[in-house]
């Protein structure tokens, strides 16, 4: 296992531990959030984009490169059709289901092996996305 | 608005931002979790759209990542979850269906609550923001009309 590897799996140790703590693994938390009986997410999604925020845009002032090496570069993407199509479809599947893939993830981890279902079902997803429209 | 207090979720998002800033801080990746389905598949799949540069380069690392997640949720099952193991009573249909949608829809929409809504909002990125505003009102359209169906939870 290399160093970025290694990093990167203590990185998910922590988002998933972060998921699990703020109840997001759990579908019924999501769809609480999206039925607009608890706003808790919100805060959740809040204080995770400002931690990243800091860490995209400041520390780099003060650095030159990552640690292991690489380059500073913020997370863009361009803007099309399909930005907007994607995440329609993807709402639609999150207020059916509760889940998202970050969640469903972590959901393993709490035992809750039905997400097992909706992970498989995931990849269905993402393969006819690539085979028939990629 | 806060049923079950706010502390559980600020904490639980600060973890979630230091372990993606963790990331970025030594790798300058963005740790960001629906492109896993894409490049996991590229283990499998001869099709071009699976086997470009990108998902070949990160594919390695995201299973590294997509480990940690698991293992992070068990280990704070095991340690300090007030519930210990716990099961969902989201019906099965809406796990698979709901699955299906948000496999194709992250993917072409390039980004899921993590990446779109955690990564791309941190970067500034005006593609993200509109992403997470639609996933967020169609999800909150759906959730609210599979309740008036009567569907629960």
């Amino acid at each position: 296992m290399n160093n970025r590897n290694i990093v990167l799996f203590i990185g998910g140790l922590l988002f998933g531990f972060g998921l699990a703590f703020g109840g997001m693994s759990k579908p019924e938390i999501v769809l609480s959030f999206l039925q607009l009986r608890d706003y808790g997410l919100i805060l959740l999604m809040g204080a995770g984009t400002v931690v990243a925020f800091v860490a995209i845009n400041i520390i780099p002032k003060f650095m030159e490169r990552p640690v292991l090496g690489g380059e500073f570069k913020p997370r863009t993407r361009v803007f099309n059709r399909n930005t907007v199509l994607g995440a329609v479809i993807f709402g639609i599947g999150w207020g059916m289901s509760g889940q998202c893939p970050g969640s469903a993830l972590s959901s393993i981890g709490i035992g809750n092996l039905p997400v097992l279902i909706g992970i498989a079902a995931m990849f269905v997803g993402a393969y006819v996305m690539g085979k028939f429209f990629g | 608005m806060f049923p079950l207090g706010t502390y559980p979720y600020i904490i639980g998002g600060l973890v979630i931002g230091v372990g993606v800033a963790f990331v970025y801080i030594t790798t300058g990746l963005h740790a960001t979790q629906s492109s896993l389905f894409s490049t996991t598949i590229s283990y499998f799949s001869k099709i071009p759209y699976f086997q470009r540069k990108t998902y070949l380069d990160s594919r390695e690392w995201r299973l590294y990542f997509a480990a940690g997640v698991v293992l992070g949720a068990l280990i704070y099952t095991l340690t300090i979850s007030p519930d210990g193991f716990w099961v969902t009573s989201v019906q099965w249909w809406r796990l698979l269906i709901g699955g299906v949608l948000v496999g194709f829809g992250t993917r072409l929409s390039s980004g899921c609550t993590s990446g779109h809504g955690i990564s791309g909002i941190a970067s500034l990125s005006t593609t993200s923001i509109y992403a997470v505003v639609t996933f967020i009102v169609v999800g909150i359209i759906t959730a609210h009309a599979m309740q008036f169906l009567g569907v629960t939870p």
